[in-house]
């Protein structure tokens, strides 16, 4: 029989050469899929690649972009908001996408996250929360849960942990959304959704980390860690009638906020003269 | 739409020059954090550049200014910063990342003294080393240092022309005095603007890393021309791929130093005055240049053979220039306002060809011409 070759749908926008070929990211990891998911949302959208730019930070998460083969930005340990703040301003016909860690997104970067959501800047931000540094080996994040174990937390961890989306919410986020690489329709969506919207758009994607997140706190390999990902989902709506006891080891997952308000970049630009005059016309 | 080239003469405070400058250089974005004594560019630029047609941002900090500036040069901006020293301080990682990029931009360093927050609204000549080795491992910038309301508005110019020319961020760095300082300002009718290096051949030739052998310089495409532009702060081959292997690690981080370093002399701007038979060269910049020439001139009429050289162009520094401008003198006196940074490298450069002795004050107060003119007298 002739072996049939398949080629995978998301080849065409994959650079080849940029670590690890395929990919550095281990077996198991969710952020393969993530990647994907932003691809197939953008494909779904019928998007011109050449007019997407995908920025990184640093990270396991910050890598995504180098993966990417049209225009790509891989930046610094937290701050890819501002450089794609600064790109969206220079040429508002691009569509700028971020992946950030969930340490990046909340602790360096904690910062670049509220200024973007306040100001409303029309950038996607997609939070891959593993729950922990990958990329430095398993250190505690500001996200990971009370009593998890990581490399910093030996002892489980003892710090209060951050809710990613009520954080970016309060701070003027016009799209916020949370799912989990258990998720894939829901998350596809919600990136689709996350970049047609005129304003800052916020999608945290819960994602396995087996070889740190979930080695240390004997979660079993990728499948297994995926499995308890969706046992522990409950639907924001379920969730409102819970109590916090009751959601203590849960991910609340779905859509927080869909809203519109004035775009950062268009109340800038709504000072230069030509838009004042268009404005009186 | 308000005019960018305000052709004319004006009575001008340096930080409001340097704004003008900027404009007339094609700024169309600008994102800045307050600070003493830099913010009244910030001000300015508030109200001129959307009157142009640019973008004003306020950034929430220095690390969001600097990386809103850097993201906006990749989205086809020509972008500026403006901040002191304690903004220098944090912009350092990004200044790192922009010279890795070669992302061609203008950081305005208006001193101040320190160290820390120091005397806010007071002069110091303190940064020199910080815009030069404040960022992690090998790399090079370019730095200007006016001493003149007109200086920096046409240092403000010129240094958008070298960041686009060498593709390398490049520092206007003031000291206080000279930003705050009022004077007639010149602004010509036309100015000569070095263009951005876009690529000259289509998207499926375009190697987006590979520098011209002549020029040490490669291509820039902006994102969203279709020329698939990796722009990568990690270590790259010629494709912009990340790489760790030393032969692709030196080869870049050799070429982003001697891009800069070894056209020294072609960067090298100055003024000299007396150096033909002069037995004693006085090396000053920025505000104390101002002093200095005056001690000098009133010197000459003394009788002392002393000579003037004043540095525009501090980095890359400009070795062979220092040697020729001394050349048989047996003397050389740095003024400098800080313990003594300036004079390390005009050691260096002279290599023990002469006698070299600073004059320091470290900030707040300038050097008056008296002072200078009394050194050099007890030098000399
Ligand atoms: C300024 C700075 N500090 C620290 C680091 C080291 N660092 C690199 S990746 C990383 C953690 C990444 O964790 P996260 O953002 O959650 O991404 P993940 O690897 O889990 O996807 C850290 C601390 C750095 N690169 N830069
Ligand atoms: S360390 Fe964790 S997050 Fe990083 S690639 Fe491996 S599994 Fe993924
Ligand atoms: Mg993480």
């Amino acid at each position: 029989m002739e072996a049939v070759q398949v080629k995978h749908p998301a080849l065409k926008y994959y650079q080849l050469g940029s670590g690890g070929d395929p990919t550095l990211w281990c077996s198991g990891c969710g952020i393969g899929q993530i990647w994907y998911f932003t691809v197939k949302a953008m494909e779904e959208l019928e998007l011109d690649p050449d007019k997407v730019v995908w920025v990184g930070g640093s990270g396991c998460t910050g890598r995504m972009c180098t993966y990417w083969n049209h225009d790509l930005m891989h930046t610094l340990h937290g701050r890819p908001l501002g450089f794609a703040t600064g790109i969206k301003l220079a040429n508002p016909e691009l569509t700028v996408v971020c992946h950030m860690g969930d340490g990046e997104t909340s602790a360096i970067g904690g910062n670049h996250l509220i200024q973007s959501a306040r100001r409303n800047v029309d950038v996607v931000a997609i939070c891959v929360n593993n729950f922990n540094y990958g990329m430095t080996g398993g250190q505690f994040s500001p996200t990971t849960p009370l009593g998890g174990i990581t490399k910093t937390s030996p002892e489980g961890h003892r710090e209060r942990s951050f809710d990613l989306c009520d954080l970016v919410k309060a701070a003027g986020a016009t799209y916020v959304a949370r799912w989990t690489t258990t998720h894939p329709q829901k998350s596809i969506k919600a990136i689709k959704k996350a970049i047609q919207n005129k304003g800052f758009s916020f999608v945290e994607i819960v994602a396995q980390c087996p070889t740190h997140y979930g080695r240390n706190n004997r979660l079993g390999d990728g499948p297994a860690m995926m499995k308890l990902q969706k046992e522990m989902s409950v639907r924001v709506g379920q969730a409102a009638d819970m109590s916090r006891e009751e959601l203590k080891d849960k991910i609340v997952i779905g859509e927080f906020v869909s809203t519109q308000s004035p775009e950062y970049g268009e109340i800038l630009r709504s000072f230069r003269p030509e838009s004042k005059e268009s404005d009186n016309a | 739409m308000e005019k960018r080239l305000l052709t004319g003469i004006h009575l001008w405070q340096g930080n409001e020059a340097c704004a003008e400058g900027a404009l007339a250089a094609g700024l169309t974005l600008f994102a800045g954090y307050p600070i003493t004594p830099a913010t009244e560019i910030s001000e300015r630029l508030s109200a001129r550049l959307p009157a142009t047609g640019g973008t004003f941002v306020q950034g929430a900090d220095e690390l969001d200014s600097l990386t809103i500036v850097i993201g906006a040069v990749w989205g086809g901006a020509q972008a500026m910063t403006a901040t002191s020293g304690n903004g220098i301080c944090l912009m350092q990682e990004n200044i790192g990342y922009a010279c890795i990029t070669e992302t061609p931009m203008v950081v305005v360093d208006c001193q101040r003294a320190g160290p820390a927050t120091g005397a806010a609204t007071k002069t110091m000549q303190g940064d020199f080393y910080t815009v030069r080795y404040g960022s992690n491992a090998d790399y090079a910038i370019i730095a200007l240092s006016p001493s003149s309301p007109q200086e920096m508005f046409d240092l403000t110019i010129e240094a958008f022309n070298l960041s686009e020319q060498y593709r390398v961020p490049t520092f206007v760095m003031p000291d206080e005095a000279v930003a705050h300082m009022r004077e007639r300002v010149v602004v010509p009718e036309h100015v000569e603007l070095f263009p951005r290096c876009k690529p000259t051949v289509p998207p499926d030739q375009f190697v987006p890393w590979r520098a011209n052998p002549e020029t040490m310089v490669p291509e820039m495409a902006h994102f969203g021309e279709r020329y698939r532009m990796p722009v990568p702060g990690l270590t790259h081959d010629e494709s912009g791929r990340p790489s760790a292997s030393y032969k692709v690690h030196s080869a870049m981080v050799r070429r982003l130093v001697d891009k800069v370093e070894s056209r020294a002399d072609q960067i090298a701007r100055y003024e000299a005055l007396f150096l033909d038979d002069a037995e004693i060269v006085v090396v000053a910049y920025g505000s104390v240049a101002r002093s200095a020439e005056r001690a000098v001139r009133d010197l000459r009429d003394e009788g002392v053979k002393v000579g003037f050289l004043r540095l525009i162009t501090l980095w890359p520094f400009p070795d062979a220039l220092i040697r020729r401008a001394v050349g048989r003198a047996r003397k050389v006196v740095v003024a400098e306002m800080s313990v003594g940074k300036l004079v390390r490298e005009v050691e260096r450069a002279l290599a023990g060809a002469a006698v070299v002795k600073l004059f320091s004050k470290p900030g707040i107060s300038l050097h008056t011409p008296r002072e200078i003119l009394s050194f050099v007298r007890e030098v000399a």
